[in-house]
C-alpha cells in the first residue's frame, strides 16, 4: 500500500506522510544496492511484469533491477509490436498478462490516463511508469529522494522546472511531489510550452527563465524533443539552447549549492550544456542510482503485505 | 384508436396555455383540448392527474448511425430511445456510412423509420459530397427525398467558399445549413477543453476559440451574402455572445445547445472518464453559466440532444482513442427539468426550446397542443426521481456521463400520430 | 509502573550485571577482542551491543567494531503483516573472516535469528557467528540456541516479554513479562 492505494498512478492524492514513507523505505533499499551482494529475498516468489507500450530502456531497466534486487521475478513485455494488433484493445492485452498472475504490473504507455483505466480493471497492483503527458510518479519520487538526501529537508526549497511543461509527465509528478513536501515550485520555458492553469496544481509560472533560476535550490531541466507538432511550439533546437538552455552563465543566478537535475536522457548542448551536465552541481547520475532504490521501495510497499498501513 | 388524456396539466408553449384540462387524440391529430371533454366512446383513457401533458419534443440534432454503424445504433433503436425520452421527432445527421449525401440514403433512412413506426424521423443531408468539404451535395435531390436541412455535423466545413455557397444554394430548396462550428487548425489533436483540467490530466486541449473562430467566419458570410444558419451545440459563453450580437444585427442565425453543456463542465473528465469525452468538449463553469444565460435571454432558441451513441468498445479505451459523444435521448427531458428546478428557466421557456421553436426553425409539423395538430403528445411525471442507469437504455449507446446521477422527471406515455408508442410500465407499445 | 498483569523479571542492576557477564564470557570464549564484531538486531539489539562494547573497552581498552543489522528483508512472515519499514543496517567493517556476535534482546522462536543469519551472510562470510541474548524465554521453533544468555526465563506462549532501555526513551532499564495492554 502507498497512501490508501494498492496502485501507484500519480503523486496527486498522496500526503506528505505517504511520500515520506516511500522515501524512508528507499533509504534501506539504497543500502542494499551498495552491498557486494545486492540482493535480498524479500519478494521471493513474486512476479513483476514490465509492460512497456512505449520504448524506454532506462525506466524499464531500473524497474527490472529493482525487482531482481528484491528477488522478485521480473518479466519484460515490450508491447510496441503486439499491442497494436488490430482488434485487441489495451484492456485485452493487459487482461492477458494478468491471467499469468503477476503481483505487480509496471506500465508505460503513450496515452495519458492509460494506467488509470487499467487499474480499475485489474486485481494486481499497477505502477505507472509514465503515461502520456500525465505523470511519472517513480521519477517524481526519485527526484524527491535525491533532493532530500542532499538537502536534508524539502521544506522551503525553491525548485524550478524548465522546459516543455505542457507535455512533461515528469513535471506533473514533480509539481505534486515537491509542493506536497513544502517546496516552492516554479515552472519556466517558452510560453508555448507552459500549459494554462498550471497554478491549479500548485506551481508558479516564473516571469522568465532567469527569474526562475535566480536563487533556486534545485533546477530540473526537461528533455526537449523535436516531434512532429513541435514546429508550432519552438522554431528549433539551436534557438532553444540559446534562450532556454541551462549554461554556466545562467547557473550563476542560482544558489551556490544548487542541484542540477534531469530525468534523462539528456540532450547535451540543447537544454543543458555539457559542462553543467558533468559539473559538480549535477546530480543526474545519482538520480539514476536513487531511481533503483526508490523503485525497490515502491515494489516492496505494493507487492504483498496486508492492506493495513504499518507505522 | 382514440385516446383521451384526462386531468393533466396541459402545457403548450405555442399558445401559452397552462391549465388542467383534458385532451382528445383522434385520427392522428389532436381533436380537442378543453375542460371536461365528454368521454367519447371507445377511447383509451389515460389518467394524467398530477402529470404534465406536453407536445412531443423535437430533437433537431441526433445521430441514428444507420446505415453503416448499426452496431452503435439503428434507426429503430434510436427511435425507441427517443420516444422513451419524450422525443417524438428527430432530425438525424448525415455522418452515416455511406454519408447521407444523396436520395438513396435518405430514402433508406426514411424506410427504416417507417418500419420502426415510433418517432418521426427527418434526415439531414450532408453539405458536401461524402462530407469531404470539397464540393456541394446534391441538395435539390436531398430535399426532394425528404431531407429538411443540410449539415456536415461531426466535421466543420473548413473551406469558406464552400460554406458561403452552401448557405446560398440550400435556400433554393427550402433547406438551411446546420453549422458544426470548429476550426480544426485550432482544435488540433485536442480531446477535451483546454484549461486547468487538461493541464492537470496531461491531455491535449481544444481551445474555446476553435468554435468561435469558425462561427465568426460564417456569421461574416451571412452578413455579406444573406441567408440563414443554425448553429449546432453551442458550448461557450463567447459563442453565445457572438450569436447574440449577430441576432441583434438582424442576421438570421439560430442556435441550439445540449443538456450536457448546461449541466456539466470540464471537471467531468477528471479520472479520464471517456463518457464525458464529447465534441465540442465540456467547457468551464463560466461557459455553463454563459450557455444558461443564452437560453434564458432567448439567444439560444433550441435545446437538442446531439445524441451520439457509441459501442462500449469505442469508449472502453485510452482517453485519446475514445470516440467523442454522449448518448442523450433518454436523459434530455430530466436534465432540462433539472435546469428548470434550479430556477434558471421557466418550465414554459424550457419546453418552448424543445417544441415550437425547433418546429418553426426546421419547418416541421408538431410541437403544439391545438386542435388539428399532429397528435404527438407526451405525459410526464415531473416529480418522479430516478437514477440514470445506462443498462436500462433503449438506445444501443450506453455512453453517458450521467450514469448513476439522480435526476427528476420521467415520461409516462408518449403518443406519436395519435398512437401510444411508449408506456412507462409496458415499455415500447407498438 | 505497569498494570497488575505485568511483572518485572529483571531490574536495572540485574540487566547491567547480565550484560557485563555476557561481555566477559564473549571475551573469554574468544580469547580476547581480536577479530570480534558486535552486530545488534534492531531494535534494541544495537543498544545492547553498544553496552557490551563499552564493557569490553573498559576491560581490554580496545574498541570492538559494533553495528546494526536489519532483518526486515529476510523475515519469513513479511506477507502476513503490513509492510514494515526497513530499519538501518550499518556494519562498520567487512565481516568476512571475523567472529560476529549477533546481539538480540529476547530469544523466542528463533525465527528472528534465522533471518539475521541470512542477512549477515549477504554482508560477507564470517569465520564464526555466535549469539548473545539478554533473555531466553524458550519455545524454539527452529534448531537455534544462544551462546551467551543473560537470563533463562520460563514463559507461557501467551505471555509477552518486553525489554525496556533508557537509550530508547524508556524511564528505567527493566525486563517485564505479562499479557494484554501495558497500562
Amino acid at each position: 500500500m502507498i497512501g490508501k492505494s494498492r496502485h501507484l498512478l500519480g503523486l496527486d492524492g498522496l500526503a506528505a506522510a505517504d511520500l515520506t514513507r516511500v522515501l524512508d523505505a528507499a533509504v534501506g533499499m539504497k543500502e542494499v544496492s551498495r552491498r557486494k551482494i545486492k540482493k535480498v529475498p524479500t519478494l521471493r516468489g513474486k512476479t513483476v511484469v514490465n509492460l512497456f507500450f512505449e520504448p524506454s530502456t532506462r525506466t524499464r531497466t531500473s524497474f527490472e533491477i529493482a525487482a531482481k534486487r528484491l528477488s522478485a521475478d521480473a518479466v519484460n513485455f515490450t508491447a510496441s509490436a503486439s499491442s497494436t494488433v488490430k482488434g485487441e484493445t489495451l484492456i485485452d492485452t493487459v487482461k492477458n498478462i494478468e491471467s499469468m498472475a503477476p503481483d505487480v504490473v509496471v506500465i508505460r504507455h503513450k496515452y495519458s490516463g492509460a494506467t488509470h483505466m487499467l487499474s480499475d480493471r485489474l486485481r494486481c497492483s499497477v505502477v505507472n511508469a509514465g503515461d502520456g503527458s500525465n505523470q511519472h510518479p517513480s521519477q517524481g519520487l526519485l527526484d524527491l529522494y535525491t533532493v532530500r538526501e542532499k538537502k536534508g529537508n524539502l521544506k522551503g526549497l525553491k525548485v524550478v522546472i524548465a522546459g516543455d511543461i505542457t507535455h512533461s509527465r515528469v513535471a506533473r509528478s514533480d509539481i505534486y511531489g515537491f509542493t506536497r513536501m513544502g517546496a516552492e515550485v516554479f515552472v519556466t520555458g517558452p510560453p508555448t510550452m507552459i500549459p494554462p492553469g498550471i497554478e491549479h496544481m500548485g506551481a508558479k509560472v516564473a516571469p522568465s527563465f532567469e527569474a526562475g533560476i535566480e536563487g533556486a535550490d534545485v533546477i530540473i531541466m526537461l528533455r526537449i524533443q523535436l516531434e512532429r507538432r513541435s514546429g508550432a511550439l519552438i522554431p528549433g533546437l539551436r534557438e532553444y539552447a540559446r534562450f532556454f538552455g541551462l549554461n554556466a552563465q545562467r547557473l550563476k543566478l542560482a544558489k551556490e549549492d544548487v542541484l542540477v537535475m534531469h530525468p534523462g536522457p539528456i540532450n547535451r548542448g540543447v537544454e543543458i550544456s555539457s559542462e553543467i551536465a558533468d559539473g559538480i552541481q549535477s546530480v543526474i547520475l545519482e538520480q539514476v542510482e536513487n531511481g533503483v532504490a526508490v523503485r525497490m521501495a515502491i515494489l516492496y510497499l505494493l507487492c504483498g503485505g496486508t492492506d493495513e498501513v504499518a507505522d | 384508436m382514440k385516446w383521451l388524456i384526462k386531468g393533466g396539466r396541459i402545457l403548450d408553449p405555442a399558445s401559452g396555455r397552462d391549465e388542467v384540462a383534458d385532451i382528445l387524440l383522434e385520427d392522428g391529430v389532436i381533436a380537442g383540448v378543453g375542460k371536461q371533454i365528454v368521454e367519447s366512446r371507445g377511447a383509451g383513457k389515460v389518467q394524467a392527474k398530477g402529470l404534465l401533458v406536453l407536445p412531443g419534443m423535437l430533437d433537431m440534432h441526433c445521430h441514428l448511425r444507420e446505415p453503416g454503424f448499426e452496431y452503435k445504433e439503428t434507426v429503430a433503436s434510436g427511435a425507441a430511445a427517443a420516444v422513451k425520452g419524450g422525443i417524438t421527432s428527430v432530425m438525424c445527421m448525415a455522418n452515416t456510412n455511406p454519408v447521407n449525401d444523396g436520395a438513396s440514403v435518405t430514402a433508406y433512412i426514411l424506410d427504416k423509420a417507417a418500419d420502426a413506426g415510433l418517432a418521426r424521423v427527418y434526415p439531414v443531408g450532408s453539405v458536401t459530397k461524402g462530407m469531404k468539404g470539397e464540393s456541394l451535395s446534391e441538395m435539390g435531390e436531398l430535399a426532394a427525398a425528404g431531407c429538411v436541412a443540410v449539415s456536415d455535423d461531426g466535421h466543420p466545413v473548413p473551406n469558406g467558399e464552400i460554406m458561403r455557397r452552401a448557405i446560398q444554394y440550400s435556400a433554393a430548396f427550402g433547406l438551411f445549413v446546420i453549422d458544426h462550428a470548429e476550426d480544426l487548425s485550432i482544435a488540433g489533436e485536442g480531446v477535451m477543453h483546454e484549461g486547468y483540467v487538461s493541464t492537470m490530466l496531461g491531455l491535449e486541449g481544444i481551445p474555446t476559440s476553435a468554435a468561435v473562430s469558425e462561427m465568426a467566419r460564417n456569421i461574416a458570410l451571412l452578413r455579406e451574402f444573406g441567408g440563414r444558419i443554425h448553429i449546432a451545440h453551442v458550448s461557450t459563453r463567447s459563442a453565445v455572445d457572438l450569436i447574440r450580437n449577430a441576432r441583434a444585427e438582424g442576421l438570421d442565425v439560430t442556435a441550439e445547445t445540449c443538456p450536457h453543456y448546461f449541466t456539466l463542465d470540464q471537471e467531468a473528465v477528471i479520472g479520464y472518464d471517456t463518457s464525458a469525452k464529447v465534441k465540442p468538449p465540456l467547457r468551464t463553469a463560466d461557459d455553463v453559466q454563459g450557455v444558461i444565460e443564452g437560453l434564458a435571454d432567448g439567444t439560444i432558441e433550441v435545446i437538442a440532444t446531439d445524441h451520439a451513441p457509441h459501442h462500449a468498445d469505442e469508449k472502453d479505451v485510452e482517453f485519446d482513442l475514445a470516440a467523442f459523444g454522449i448518448s442523450g435521448l433518454e436523459t434530455a427531458l430530466a436534465l432540462t427539468l433539472g435546469l428548470v428546478e434550479k430556477g434558471r428557466l421557466s418550465l414554459m421557456d424550457a419546453f418552448t426550446k424543445w417544441t415550437v421553436n425547433p418546429a418553426r426553425i426546421a419547418g416541421l409539423p408538431g410541437g403544439r397542443l391545438e386542435a388539428g395538430q399532429p397528435a404527438d403528445v407526451i405525459v410526464v411525471d415531473a416529480d418522479r426521481e430516478w437514477t440514470v442507469d445506462p443498462a436500462a437504455f433503449l438506445s444501443k449507446g450506453r455512453n453517458t456521463p450521467f450514469r448513476g446521477m439522480k435526476v427528476r422527471g420521467q415520461v409516462v406515455n408518449t403518443f406519436v400520430g395519435g398512437n401510444m408508442v411508449f408506456d412507462r410500465a409496458k415499455g415500447i407499445t407498438r | 509502573m505497569k498494570g497488575r498483569r505485568w511483572r518485572r523479571i529483571l531490574d536495572h542492576l540485574e540487566i547491567d550485571r547480565a550484560v557485563k557477564r555476557i561481555a566477559f564470557e564473549i571475551l573469554e570464549r574468544n580469547k580476547g577482542p581480536r577479530d570480534l564484531v558486535l552486530v545488534g538486531i534492531p531494535t534494541p539489539g544495537p543498544i545492547l551491543a553498544e553496552r557490551i562494547r563499552r564493557h569490553m573497552e573498559n576491560v581490554e581498552g580496545v574498541r570492538v567494531p559494533t553495528g546494526s543489522l536489519d532483518i526486515t528483508f529476510y523475515r519469513d512472515d513479511i506477507d502476513a503483516r503490513p509492510r514494515p519499514m526497513p530499519k538501518s543496517t550499518a556494519i562498520p567493517v567487512d565481516v568476512t573472516g571475523k567472529t560476529v556476535i549477533l546481539v538480540d534482546d529476547v530469544l523466542y522462536t528463533g525465527r528472528t535469528v534465522r533471518a539475521a543469519l541470512d542477512a549477515l551472510m549477504d554482508h560477507g562470510r564470517p569465520s564464526k557467528v555466535q549469539l548473545a541474548v539478554l533473555v531466553d524465554r524458550g519455545h524454539r521453533e527452529l534448531p537455534i540456541r544462544a551462546d551467551f544468555v543473560g537470563r533463562n526465563i520460563p514463559t507461557g506462549r501467551h505471555e509477552e516479554v518486553h525489554v525496556l532501555l533508557t537509550e530508547r526513551g524508556d524511564k528505567v532499564d527493566e525486563v517485564i513479562i505479562g499479557e494484554g495492554e501495558i497500562s
